[in-house]
């Protein structure tokens, strides 16, 4: 229990994916214009996270360490995500149309986001005592880091998207406008988080 | 011919920078830029990464075919990068630890895929090969002048030496990283389009100047005659 609450603290707020781990940054400021796609794109980047994380994890601890050849641990994650991440469009296409419009744009450009690649090299590297409060790593755990720094990162989403619609009703200078102001605001919102390491 | 290499050589490194005018591969650049060496270290082996990745995809261009190149471009790059990690945790393991998990990362920088794509799959491997170390050190120049100025305002010191004691803690976190980002677009862009429109000015007036001789050099021959 208490390892589960480090996860969740640790995943979604002192350690967040996005504003003390910086990865995942393309689509924060991409798709952060309005609420409604940031939630979209929040999702889908939680979702393909979690799976990829289900599947690259026993991949590497229990055929790649054996045989040796853990050093193509990128080769292998890579082509796993981008596979598995069109393969998950396909499915919703199928199952769910709606849902498909209102994800599947969003889909294809997850593969080359940072934040999935990120927590699938996160939960298998060295340092994941400091993750998980002292516990050793095991899959049931790898996953459910993957799934809360995937809701960290949606929660940021929401919070940029926000503020974002406010930011179009207000006047900026011309150099500013556009990318330097919303980096300026994704600022804010770091600060804000780094308020959050006074928990542990 | 010359000219093409340069004009490929300008654009990487200044019009369409990778980091401040495209703001591509931006992951790596707010996570390492609260230090000066792994900022520079990062951008060299992007340099290296990039460039090889260009020659291997233009020299491929014709073989591979139009509908698997992006799985192709990412196993070569993916290569590429396992090799560098590999050489850099032997060679130069200070800089493979600062570096940490953005090493790895590499093989989703947007800027390689992206030169691949947009680059290298039209061009000659020597075109390539001048692009992929231009635009290389484009992302390495804007890296480490933001690295500069963040470990120097943030900590201090600069490539790890102490220089003063005065420091602003918040520009060594990701937040100082986001400002400064912010702010060097800013700066960069203005100054950008200052240089344009002042070079806009004086070819339109070079043009308005060689139109007027070109026609008293016209009139004076109707004149004599």
């Amino acid at each position: 229990m208490a390892t589960f609450i480090a996860i969740v603290i640790s995943a979604v707020l002192t350690n967040n994916f996005i504003t003390h781990q910086t990865y995942g940054i393309c689509p924060f400021l991409g798709v952060s214009k309005k609420t409604s796609s940031a939630v979209g794109m929040g999702v889908a980047v939680t979702l393909v996270m979690t799976l990829a994380t289900a599947i690259t994890y026993p991949i590497y601890e229990y055929v790649m360490v054996p045989l040796g050849i853990d050093f193509l641990e990128i080769i292998v994650f890579i082509f796993i995500i981008a596979s598995l991440v069109q393969m998950i469009e396909k499915i919703i296409e199928k199952l769910s149309p709606t849902l498909y419009n209102a994800m599947g744009i969003y889909l294809p450009l997850i593969t080359t986001n940072c934040a999935v690649l990120g927590v699938c090299e996160l939960v298998i590297g060295s340092n994941t005592a400091s993750l998980l409060d002292g516990a050793a790593m095991n899959m049931g755990w790898a996953v459910l880091y993957a799934l809360f720094a995937g809701l960290g990162f949606t929660l940021v989403m929401i919070i940029m998207s926000g503020m974002r619609e406010k930011l179009n009703c207000t006047k900026v200078a011309k150099s500013l406008a556009g990318f330097p102001i919303s980096m300026i605001t994704a600022s804010f919102i770091c600060m804000a988080f780094t308020v959050f390491s006074y928990i542990a | 011919m010359k000219n093409r290499y340069g004009k490929i050589t300008l654009d990487g490194i200044i019009f369409n920078n990778p980091t401040f005018v495209l703001v591509l591969g931006t992951c790596p650049t707010l996570g390492l830029i609260s230090s000066a060496s792994s900022a520079l270290g990062m951008g060299l082996t992007v340099v290296v990464v990039l460039t090889l990745s260009n020659i291997i995809i233009s020299a491929l261009r014709k073989i591979i075919p139009n509908e698997v190149r992006i799985p192709s471009y990412i196993v070569i790059i993916a290569t590429l990068v396992t090799l560098a990690r590999m050489i850099l945790a032997k060679l130069l393991p200070e800089l493979y630890d600062s570096l940490g998990g953005f090493l790895a990362l590499i093989v989703v920088n947007c800027i390689i895929l992206g030169r691949a794509e947009a680059f290298a799959n039209k061009h000659t491997v020597l075109e390539s090969a001048v692009d992929g170390v231009s635009n290389g050190i484009g992302f390495t120049c804007a890296l480490t002048i933001m690295g500069i100025i963040c470990e120097f305002l943030g900590k201090g010191s600069l490539f790890g030496t102490q220089i003063m004691n005065f420091k602003i803690a918040v520009l060594a976190t990701p937040a100082g990283a986001f400002i400064i980002f912010g702010l060097s677009i800013a700066v960069f862009t203005y100054v950008l389009n200052l240089f344009m429109r002042s070079r806009r000015i004086r070819t339109n007036r070079i043009a308005r100047e060689n139109l007027l001789d070109s026609k008293t050099v016209d009139a004076q021959p109707v004149k004599e005659a």
